[in-house]
């Protein structure tokens, strides 16, 4: 989730503040599916809805976003870029909740199923094994695409110059578009598998964005590496203060950020950007 | 006569572009000096550095006989070297009188007060010879943004000259400007620097507007002087010509 | 020209509310008090930072508050007051060290973080702040006088009113003096500040410490009037509502944050009322229209802008 948003700033060098929104949605859509359609019976179709939801949430509303909002402020200052996102911030908090309303809605299925892994005498828990495997493998896919694929050769022109690649006859437009679909697909995919571990309610969408931020402002922000260290540090942080002074969980996470900040501002893989007079 | 600007042995580079290498200049109180040379050759980059907005990988720099070499932009300021930009650095949101009324209080040190209003009847007054002298009255109200190319350019260097500066450096004063005014911005410029005895030392472009109005000139090329003297007689030099022109 | 319209809506102010039902003059009252906290906002925004967690010394303020009547015994507002002018400067003084280096978003998602951490700890630790039931502030004594209890209401406003006129007045002599001005620089452009002699960090991190005075102060009037404070109003969703007041109002002069929040608190108060699940979205496209349509806020109706906010600027990058 946390490198849908630094993807989408590396392209878009706009931080999406709706990021989380989409995040939620995502959630929302796979719990809604897998609880009107999941079975127990073939509980391999529970993870596909999932994965369903996070697509198609990502594929529709993602252009939507990009098409109908953000391109009229690229240009703009950046106060009113931001501004823009926290607006759809606060009427995806309200879609969630005319679309699902407000009482909580849990999709454990998913999570019970994968049961629980014996490792070295200690019963964990299957489900957030898969978490990290899926989570690794689309971070690994997102920079193999990013490295490797023509569209990531693209892509890369596109972030370093803009008009030097819509010279050479880039489709701009429409690679800022596919990349924030791409990651609103990241968002709704992380919403999507991680809803079976928790009761949604509304509100969760921001929660998660500042978290977020925290980790994409500790990775640096643009850099998909960053992202997953980001991610594995606060991760670390929040399961440590959880384990020790549970009061400082969230406290935790940002004393690391300010640390993190204090002596290297833009990250730990961000790159400083220069003015050039 | 001791020099009021020096650097010794000033290099800087880029990765691989020698933006300035082992440069050792000096620079006499009160003359108008260019700075010639093709693109990249390090002629803004000697800008950057003497105030301080780059820090040389070699050298020194010598203000008035004091070692200034990485001081910030701000130190150097107040030291009295003041510079004018290639691209206008102008506040545009503010009025071309609140500009230079704000150069003025920030001059006085008066940066920091808070409860004092910034807009008095001397800052005014003397904001207003500034603008005569600069030819820019007609301007006074409006907006910054809004003003054309050529008085942009001149508001930039009334900026750094509202500081009173001992030593003015100007990247490319007339760039960007069409041809009918380059002369009526240099024309305007130089008995004004001129007639306050302010050493001024400009990096141009453009070769006529150089042989009009400077009286020494620097050539460079790849980081390094080729060329120093008078206008003429750099400008028929036949290392300068290839350099500078592509003619054998 | 502006000073007569700003003397005149005083007038407006003192004199008619004895005259309004009490609701009413809650709701003024809660609007000024706010006003404070989005006029620190405002302040911000001219030198060109959105902070997205200025709730955070809005907070500070009423929990000064809410500390000083609890553990410290104190019960003469006056003198609370003044405790939250010292630890709202106190806490900006010390985060802003850090905050005035950033720009742009780091600036204002660090300063929402850091309001994140002061709502977590104000709900957690609640042997001291009462957690999710927050503390309750009792009324005042003014100056050692215990307010008539008949006129409670109206005390409470006129004390919050003359005292952010007040505020409003020092944010004035802000904007037009050498420091306002150079926050307005540091916003057109930074290095030409550098360059011409002036300090940019120095100037945000004095107006920052101004800013965070403001909503203090604010945060100790709104927790006065309403009688009760809750970790709540270090929420996110507390500095998107001053935020979303700072553009509703606009931002070309220091009066602009009262207009707006007068219409936003009352307008809230009736659709909150019809349509508890539509406020958020509601808010969200009015923000889309005032950036598309209004970028001065309703300020610039009265076309007595002055060239501060984002709509009369020429922005050439």
């Amino acid at each position: 989730m946390s490198a849908g948003l630094t993807f989408t700033y590396g392209v878009v060098r706009i931080l999406n503040l709706a990021h989380g929104n989409l995040y939620a949605l995502g959630a929302y859509m796979g719990a809604w599916l897998v609880l009107g359609w999941g079975s127990s019976a073939w509980p391999a179709l529970s993870y596909l809805l999932l994965l369903l939801a996070a697509v198609f949430i990502g594929v529709t509303a993602g252009p939507v976003i990009e098409r109908l909002f953000l391109r009229r402020v690229y240009g703009k200052e950046e106060e009113i870029q931001i501004l823009l996102t926290f607006s759809i911030l606060l009427i995806l908090e309200d879609v969630i909740k005319l679309a699902w309303g407000v009482s909580p809605l849990f999709a454990d299925k998913p999570y019970t199923y994968m049961g629980v892994v014996r490792l070295g005498g200690v019963d964990y828990a299957g489900y957030p094994f898969l978490l990290t495997g899926i989570a690794t493998v689309t971070g690994l896919l997102l920079w193999l695409v990013v490295t490797r694929t023509r569209f990531g050769k693209v892509l890369i022109s596109v972030i370093t110059d803009r008009e030097v690649s819509s010279a050479l006859g880039v489709n701009v437009p429409r690679i800022y578009t596919l990349a924030f679909t791409l990651g609103a697909v990241l968002a709704a995919l992380g919403g999507a598998f991680t809803a079976p571990m928790f009761s949604l309610v509304p509100g969760i969408g921001a929660e998660v964005i500042v978290v977020s931020f925290a980790v994409v402002a500790i990775g640096g922000l643009g850099s998909i590496g960053g992202a997953a260290l980001g991610a594995l540090l606060v991760g670390l942080a929040r399961a440590t203060a959880v384990h020790l002074f549970p009061e400082l969980d969230l406290f935790a996470i940002y004393l690391i950020m300010a640390l993190v900040l204090l002596f290297r501002p833009q990250g730990l893989f961000g790159q400083v950007e220069a003015r050039r007079i | 006569m001791r020099a009021v600007l020096e650097t010794i042995g000033l290099t800087k580079f880029f990765g691989m572009v020698r933006a300035a290498e082992d440069l050792s200049l000096s620079f006499q109180e009160g003359e108008l000096v260019g700075i010639v040379g093709p693109n990249g050759s390090g002629k803004t980059t000697l800008l950057n550095v003497i105030t301080g907005y780059v820090k040389p990988d070699r050298g020194r720099i010598r203000y008035q006989g004091k070692d200034i070499t990485g001081l910030s932009p701000r130190a150097v300021a107040d030291l009295g070297i003041a510079r004018s930009f290639q691209m206008p650095q102008l506040y545009l949101s503010l009025t071309v009188l609140e500009n230079l009324v704000l150069a003025l209080a920030i001059r006085a040190g008066r940066a920091r007060e808070f409860w004092a209003p910034l807009v008095r009847a001397d800052r005014l007054d003397e904001a207003r010879r500034v603008l005569e002298q600069f030819d820019l009255e007609e301007h006074a109200t409006h907006e910054a943004g809004q003003l054309p190319e050529g008085a942009r350019k001149l508001l930039d260097v009334a900026l750094s000259f509202a500081r009173r500066p001992r030593i003015l450096l100007m990247d490319e004063p007339t760039s960007g400007v069409s041809a009918r005014d380059k002369s009526k911005v240099m024309d305007t410029l130089v008995p004004v620097l001129k007639g306050t005895g302010v050493t001024t030392i400009f990096v141009e472009h453009d070769m006529e507007v150089v042989q009009r109005y400077a009286e020494r000139v620097l050539a460079f090329d790849e980081g390094k002087v080729v060329a120093a003297g008078s206008p003429d007689a750099v400008l028929a030099d036949p290392a300068v010509r290839r350099a500078l022109l592509g003619q054998p | 020209m502006a000073l007569v319209l700003a003397l005149a809506g005083l007038a407006v102010f003192l004199v008619v509310p004895p005259f309004l039902p009490e609701w009413i003059t809650f709701l003024l009252t809660l609007a000024w008090a706010k006003a404070l906290a989005v006029l620190g906002i405002v302040l911000l925004l001219r030198g060109g930072l959105l902070t997205f967690g200025h709730a955070l010394y809005y907070a500070v303020g009423a929990y000064t508050a809410g500390f000083a009547v609890k553990f410290l015994g104190v019960h003469d507002g006056l003198v609370v007051l003044v405790l939250a002018v010292v630890t709202g400067a106190g806490a900006s003084a010390l985060l802003g060290l850090l905050l005035a280096r950033y720009r742009g978003v780091h600036f204002g998602l660090l300063n929402l973080a850091f309001s994140m951490v002061l709502y977590a700890i104000l709900l957690k630790f609640y042997e001291i702040t009462g957690g999710t039931d927050g503390m309750r502030l009792p009324t005042p004594l003014l100056a050692g006088v215990k307010p008539d209890a008949q006129h409670l209401r109206l005390t409470i406003y006129y004390v919050t009113v003359v005292l952010a006129a007040l505020l409003l007045y020092v944010a004035y002599r802000f904007t037009t003096s050498p420091l306002g001005y150079t926050l307005r620089a540091v916003r057109d452009n930074e290095v030409r500040v550098e360059y011409m002699g002036a300090s940019v960090s120095q100037a945000i991190y004095c107006s920052y410490i101004v800013a965070g005075v403001m909503a203090s102060v604010g945060g100790v009037l709104a927790g006065f009037s309403v009688g009760h404070i809750v970790p709540e109003v270090s929420f996110w969703t507390q500095s998107g509502e001053f935020v979303f007041v700072a553009l509703l109002g606009g931002t070309g002069s220091v009066l602009a944050p009262v207009a707006g929040s007068i219409v936003f608190e009352f307008v809230r108060n009736y659709a909150f009322k019809y349509s508890p699940y539509t406020w958020q979205m509601t808010l969200g496209i009015v923000l889309l229209i005032i950036i598309f349509f209004l970028p001065g806020g309703l300020w610039s109706l009265t076309g007595i802008a002055r060239r501060w906010g984002f709509a009369t600027r020429r922005w050439s990058r």
